[in-house]
């Protein structure tokens, strides 16, 4: 019934944007179309053509209900090469936003920004730079902050000096049939509740995907997130993060996913294959941001900063179920530019294991074994290392018996986008 | 209730008047044809005249009846632009005194604000940005000058103006960038919903504070209350003082909860500082190499100061609302930070 009201009352005000012949100027056509999405209504559907256009600043909308099409990823570029003025490509601030079939290029910063909206949707969007893995990249390829019921889906990031394809500080969030390569990081799930990753490709990154917790912004507590039928497979392109970036710079080349500083993580039915630091690695915030940590770690300052003040944040990995995953080929050559890791790969004959685990555990979960629950099932030949980060790798785990159990699934995010596709 | 009805011309507007006009011509020019037209929504009116804000534009601005000029005492950088502020109420309307936040502006309120640069001898005035509180809330309408200084006209997507001039600091000469109407939100947005940023008691000091009660445009403001100090005047506070200051007015606005930038965790308001003492910049862009937001003591490994001190979109705070470095806020900023207590935040 209620989808019946939608088609009957549903009648979008198609706004085509029409270029007047050839003789439109790049700045004409730039001003026209942020003109346009300035002075958009409500239900406005403003359609971009074929072509490749120049913009020399952000664009932005901030008008709620309107949708954004052009006519697929390779025929409607919005090119932001040599841009002057803004550090997005499009910037959205609104409320029942869709952006489908449009190519962002070259940005100074981000490409897509969406800040503070519920029920988005990214459908065929590709953002990309177009010079390849570059640390003057921006940071972000898609990247949605502070959402409520988010859907990305058929779209593909490349080059992201961070994250290629990231959701920070939201709720309710689907991420599926994408594709990231050539970033840092494929894909970042940040301080956000309730999210569904799958049928994705995460391939030439540094790092397939990172679900994480930080400190020190203003939404904690991210948990509730579901890693299934994605193929994680080959991402070894050297890091290219600037330093300052903080923990995506001490990210291992060769990470197939991390899970750092949150709880409640279901990662099942991926293809996890050939990332050679490791495939996947179980950690504290501590161990995360570890080289940076080793070199401060006698300075009160960064002991406050890197044990942070912020009382919300819980930097333990606790809650994680690893299953019926096909993980092989992870470890071979492990990322020697990370103190912690380099040792370890000496000590071990110079690789690692797909499934890596730095066994921190919180001394109030009290002294039953394998309090963190980290629970490994059916995970074909997988290898597995807790290296005991606590007490300088003295006593490494290497038999996965101990850690073979199972937590109850997570239950599938739900938004209203998937139920309208229904 | 009570209002007064006739602003008397505030001592500012008297010294423009008089400075522009013979004493002769003093008393007719200065008084206006006709009262201000207020628009309280859509369509706005395509001229800037319409509002009959001003009843001279040609030698400077000289305000309507009930126009009340008023000033900061640290203000935002813009391209060394100079401002010139101007309030309106309807009649027998008032602003409510806040202690810590804008003040509570009544519906039909209007705030401009021109910008200007010199040209030849004299000057000439670029852009008037007008906030109007609406019924729904508040309007930004950037309105653009001619050439001849007549009337400026509403454009929801300006054109950048090239703007050139000399001083003893030598030629400057950029593009100004005016920003449209979704980049004024972006300044003047929390939690989407647009507010003005400036009419703060401690921004506007003690002495504009009572003139605004003088004139009826404001109630129940005390007689004390903290001042921010005068960013480059050191009789005013102390260097932390000034620096925090101007830090509040040049990037508190994004800088907030509810912000722009309230994402990041950094808060520059004056009072409620949380400038980033060696904390990461987590999400934030490519800075260069440096890790750190502030570190104490150390001005050039501080991304506070790097990011003052481009022009770069990406790199360049604030990111939109300026094509040039303001030096001595940089200035003030490096040295804010060289004072500080030298700590070590990495090594």
């Amino acid at each position: 019934m209620l989808i019946l009201r939608k088609l009957t009352f549903a009648v979008p005000l198609a706004t085509t944007f029409i270029l007047a012949g050839c003789k439109q100027t790049p700045a004409d056509i730039q001003k026209h179309l942020q003109a346009q999405l300035i002075s958009a209504k409500a239900g406005a559907v403003i359609e971009l053509p074929e072509g490749k256009f120049h913009f020399d600043r952000t664009l932005s909308l901030t008008v709620d209900k309107v949708t954004l099409r052009g006519k697929g990823t390779d025929k409607t570029i919005l090119s932001f090469a040599g841009q002057k003025e803004g550090a997005q490509g499009l910037l959205v601030k609104a409320n029942d936003f869709t952006i489908e079939d449009i190519a962002i290029e070259d940005s100074a910063g981000d490409g897509l920004t969406l800040q503070g909206g519920t029920n988005i949707i990214i459908r065929r969007v590709r953002a990309e730079w177009t010079r390849g893995a570059n640390p003057n990249n921006g940071p972000y390829a898609i990247y949605p902050v502070e959402c409520k019921n988010l859907l990305v889906e058929d779209s593909v990031a490349r080059g992201a000096a961070d994250a290629g394809i990231y959701v920070g500080q939201s709720e309710n969030v689907v991420l599926r049939r994408n594709r990231a390569e050539y970033n840092v990081d494929g894909f970042e799930v940040e301080n956000t509740e309730n999210a569904d990753v799958y049928d994705n490709v995460m391939t030439h990154n540094t790092g397939g995907i990172g679900v994480f917790n930080l400190p020190n912004l203003p939404r904690q507590g991210g948990k509730h997130v579901r890693v299934y039928n994605n193929q994680i497979v080959d991402n070894n392109t050297p890091n290219f993060a600037p330093k300052s970036l903080g923990a995506i710079y001490n990210l291992p080349t060769g990470t197939g996913i991390y899970v750092m500083a949150i709880k409640d993580v279901e990662i099942f039915k991926n293809k996890i294959q050939n990332n050679n630091t490791d495939n996947v690695f179980l950690i504290h915030f501590k161990t995360g941001i570890g080289d940076a940590l080793q070199t401060t770690a006698s300075s009160p300052i960064t002991q406050q900063i890197f044990a942070p003040e912020d009382r919300r944040y819980y930097g333990f990995v606790q809650q994680v179920y690893v299953h019926d995953n096909e993980i092989s080929g992870g470890g071979k050559s492990p990322d020697s530019r990370i103190t912690l890791l380099a040792a370890m790969a000496k000590a071990m004959g110079g690789s690692l294991t797909d499934i890596l685990y730095d066994g921190l555990i919180d001394p109030a979960w009290g002294k039953k074994e394998n309090s963190g629950q980290i629970c490994l099932q059916n995970d074909g030949a997988a290898t597995f290392l807790n290296f005991d980060a606590a007490n300088n790798m003295k006593h490494p785990i290497t038999d996965q018996k101990k850690y073979s159990c199972s937590l109850p699934s997570l239950s599938a995010v739900d938004i209203p986008q998937l139920n309208a596709q229904k | 209730m009570m209002h007064t009805t006739q602003i008397k011309p505030s001592p500012l507007s008297r010294i423009l008047c008089a400075a522009i006009f013979t004493t002769t011509m003093l008393l007719s020019s200065c008084r206006s044809s006709s009262e201000v037209h207020l628009f309280l929504s859509e369509p706005f009116p395509k001229k800037l005249s319409a509002w009959h804000l001003y009843t001279e534009t040609r030698n400077g601005l000289k305000p309507n009846n009930r126009v009340l000029p008023y000033s900061f005492r640290t203000p935002l950088f813009s391209d060394y632009a100079r401002k010139y502020r101007f309030v309106w109420m309807p009649e027998g309307t008032s602003a409510e005194y806040r202690e810590d936040s804008v003040f509570q502006l009544p519906v039909g309120t209007i705030l401009s604000k021109s910008f200007a640069f010199p040209s030849g001898d004299a000057e000439k005035i670029v852009e008037t940005r007008l906030l109007v509180h609406t019924q729904s809330g508040w309007a930004a309408l950037p309105y653009i000058w001619n050439d001849s200084q007549t009337e400026a006209t509403l454009q929801l997507v300006p054109d950048p103006v090239p703007i050139k001039w000399s001083d003893a600091k030598g030629l400057h000469e950029f593009a100004y960038q005016i920003p449209n109407v979704n980049e004024c939100k972006e300044c003047h947005d929390n939690n989407r919903t647009l507010l003005p940023i400036g009419p703060k008691a401690r921004n506007l000091g003690k002495e504009q504070v009572a003139r605004w009660t003088e004139v009826g445009y404001l109630r129940n403001a005390p007689k004390e209350f903290s001042e921010v100090a005068v960013w480059n005047k050191p009789e005013t506070g102390s260097l932390e003082e000034r620096a925090l200051a101007y830090l509040d007015n040049n990037c508190a606005h994004c800088h907030q909860p509810g912000g722009t930038a309230g994402y990041t965790g950094v808060d520059f308001r004056y009072g409620h500082s949380q400038p980033g003492y060696c904390k990461h910049p987590n999400s934030a862009g490519n800075m260069h190499d440096l890790q750190f937001d502030i570190v104490p003591g150390d001005p050039e490994s501080s991304i506070l100061v790097y990011r003052l001190s481009s022009t770069m979109p990406k790199v360049m705070m604030p990111q939109i609302g300026r094509s040039t470095v303001h030096a001595e806020g940089v200035a003030l900023t490096r040295d804010w930070i060289s004072s500080l207590t030298a700590r070590s935040c990495s090594r």
